[in-house]
């Protein structure tokens, strides 16, 4: 495999979390280290986990197959393997190769001796995963209320966890997600549509405009410019926010409190400024 | 390979403590509100209801049914009927009279426990409980018929538990969940044009901002509530999104009244499958046609016997919604059997009693 000029530079020993030297070498273009190892073996046991509960279940429509957790009544216990079992082995392997994933993202980053801004924005996804099959789960006392894994039940199941609540749109923190889930978009379309407009001058055959075009552009649009860094840290300000408040709004949802979600803006109507 | 090292950096001792500590304020928190779940549909499909401990705990305490009177006797065979030993007995009268004041004596504590007799009987007339003049008692005659309908023709939403004047009145005079033709409603819309109800918290509506009178249409009304296609495509469904909103308005009545969540009947995926619902639903649809018949054939005609501060804001008269009788609770008083104590109730044709005054009783 063909190698950059600069790559042997740091494709050097060290920097390692745990195990020293074990795994502390590339396969091709890829770092293996302890935690790519770790994230081969819980990938390759949950697909087969998934696929063993496809072959016990009804359908091999791949848009049909799904891996239920266990029913309620099982409570924070370990579930027979055909009544959800699988689905709790399926949740160790997916948090432990999401979570060996993000910590190989961590001894790359130590390699190179940047910093961990990009281990730590994949926490946060980790962390929304989390909070829907494990952390809710325990503060309501079941695992069965984790989501299954299938491409059309997980989304039934959004559906009607939604309506547990009569009308989820009223959720705050639900509020404040989708808000930040827009916002990160619109910042990303035109942080993209501005750079590309910079490098891709109107004339052609022109040199590509700077950065000071860039700002120019905005603070005649709209009096400031974030500049070229603040941008990358807006637009990563927005996206973790948007998943933080999507795990608080599931967790939440439940644990602490169980009727539909308009009535919890009541609070509002009863401030004493007009009630 | 030699021992095996590793090394942490400082900022994930940090930020994992802070995750730790952020994982332990939120299960503390959690924990006083500790919830009671019951899954009402396949696992993984999240259909579950999902309950507060401390409300259900609330709930269940404040369910507080007299006793009955006095023990009902079984051996009425030649006895009196009340027919025979009182005047003007115009729907139990083919009970046997000490049924009959057994009955009078437990609606008493159902309904006006602090007011007595004296609430339906005026006791100063020379005639006290023979007379008609108080519009309590003509009201009266016509909710226990109203019962005798709901046990007897409304078994598909009521039965096993029936129901009795406490199911609604719950010890006082006016049931605490009744309902009038909301004035807001007929708002000005000004410029931004028809606001279909909506635009600010329907307390009907479990304060979402929704149609603030889902009760008119589907209640007292035969409007229709589904609004779904039955196809991919379009084909030919003219419903709109505001229709589908009146609808939405009265499913959170629905689950509002009996304080549970849209998949107590519904499996969300596919509201309208009969096929994926759980059976509450078929109660339920029973239930929302009851309803309306109670309102037209029962309460609304009541309206010019009521006295002006018992009718609504716009003179109309009260009416029953799924919360009168449910009060939360998604079966009354916790589906106690209420009726067992009471089986003059059941119907207009209580089969030991004869089948001569059910026809008297049918037609009031």
């Amino acid at each position: 495999m063909a190698m950059l000029s600069f790559e042997r530079k740091y494709r050097v020993r060290g920097g390692t979390l745990v195990g020293g030297d074990l795994f502390d070498f590339w396969f091709g273009p890829f770092y293996v280290g302890f935690f790519g190892v770790t994230t081969i073996f819980f990938t390759f046991l949950g697909t087969a986990l998934i696929l063993w509960d496809a072959a016990l279940g009804p359908t091999w429509n791949v848009w049909l197959i799904s891996v239920d957790p266990p029913p309620l009544e099982y409570g924070l216990s370990f579930a027979p393997l055909r009544e959800g079992g699988i689905w709790q082995l399926v949740t160790i392997c997916a948090i432990g190769a999401f979570v060996s994933w993000a910590l190989r993202q961590v001894e790359i980053a130590r390699k190179l001796g940047i910093g961990l801004h990009v281990p730590i924005a994949f926490s946060f996804a980790i962390f929304a995963y989390v909070s829907l099959v494990v952390i809710r789960p325990v503060l309501l006392g079941a695992w069965g209320h984790g989501f299954p894994y299938g491409i059309w039940s997980h989304l039934d199941w959004v559906s009607n966890v939604g309506y547990q609540y009569l009308h989820f749109h009223y959720n705050p923190a639900h509020m404040l997600a989708v808000t930040f889930f827009f916002t990160t978009t619109l910042a990303l379309s035109l942080h993209g549509s501005l750079v590309l407009s910079a490098v891709n001058p109107a004339k052609k055959g022109d040199t590509v405009k700077t950065p000071e075009h860039e700002d120019t552009f905005f603070r005649d649009l709209i009096g400031y410019s974030v500049g070229t860094l603040g941008i990358h840290r807006l637009g990563l300000f927005l996206a973790l926010n948007a998943g933080f408040w999507s795990a608080i709004c599931i967790i939440i949802s439940g644990p602490f409190w169980s009727r539909g979600w308009p009535e919890w803006w009541t609070w509002w109507l009863n401030l004493p400024v007009w009630s | 390979m030699s021992t095996l090292t590793y090394s942490i950096p400082p900022f994930v001792k940090v930020s994992g403590t802070l995750f730790v500590l952020f994982l332990g304020v939120v299960t503390v928190l959690a924990i006083p509100r500790n919830t009671e779940d019951v899954q009402n549909g396949p696992s993984g499909t999240g259909m579950a209801q999902i309950f507060n401990e401390a409300e259900l705990r609330a709930q269940l305490a404040a369910v507080d049914i007299p006793p009955e009177p006095w023990p009902r006797s079984e051996d009425y065979e030649g006895l009196p009927t009340a027919g025979e030993v009182y005047e003007n007995v115009q729907v139990l009268g083919h009970l046997p009279a000490e049924h009959f004041d057994r009955l009078m004596a437990a609606i008493t504590e159902w309904v006006s426990p602090e007011e007595g007799c004296a609430y339906c009987h005026n006791l100063e007339s020379d005639n006290p409980f023979a007379g008609d003049d108080l519009y309590t008692k003509i009201v009266s005659r016509r909710m226990i018929q109203m019962t005798m309908t709901i046990n007897s023709a409304w078994d598909e939403h009521v039965a096993p538990s029936g129901v009795t004047c406490y199911t609604c009145h719950a010890g006082q005079a006016v049931p605490a969940n009744i309902w009038f033709e909301n004035p807001l409603v007929e708002r000005p819309t000004r410029m931004i044009g028809d606001l279909a109800q909506q635009n600010q918290p329907a307390v009907a509506a479990a304060y979402a901002s929704l149609p603030m009178d889902p009760f008119t249409p589907f209640l007292v009304e035969d409007n229709e509530i589904r609004v779904y296609s039955a196809t991919a495509l379009p084909s030919g469904n003219r419903t709109s999104i505001k229709q589908a909103e009146w609808t939405y308005s009265l499913m959170m009545h629905m689950s509002d009244s009996l304080g549970v969540n849209c998949t107590y009947c519904h499996n969300t995926q596919a509201f309208e499958s009969w096929e994926q619902s759980p059976p509450a639903r078929v109660t339920a649809w029973h239930g929302i046609r009851m309803v309306r018949e109670l309102n037209n054939a029962y309460l609304i005609p009541l309206g010019p016997e009521y006295p002006a501060h018992r009718l609504g804001p716009l003179g109309d008269a009260p009416k029953a919604n799924c919360a009168t009788c449910h009060q939360g609770v998604y079966q009354p008083l916790w589906g106690a059997d209420v009726l067992a104590d009471y089986p003059s109730l059941s119907g207009p044709a209580p089969g030991p009693y004869g089948e001569a005054e059910t026809a008297q009783a049918t037609s009031q």
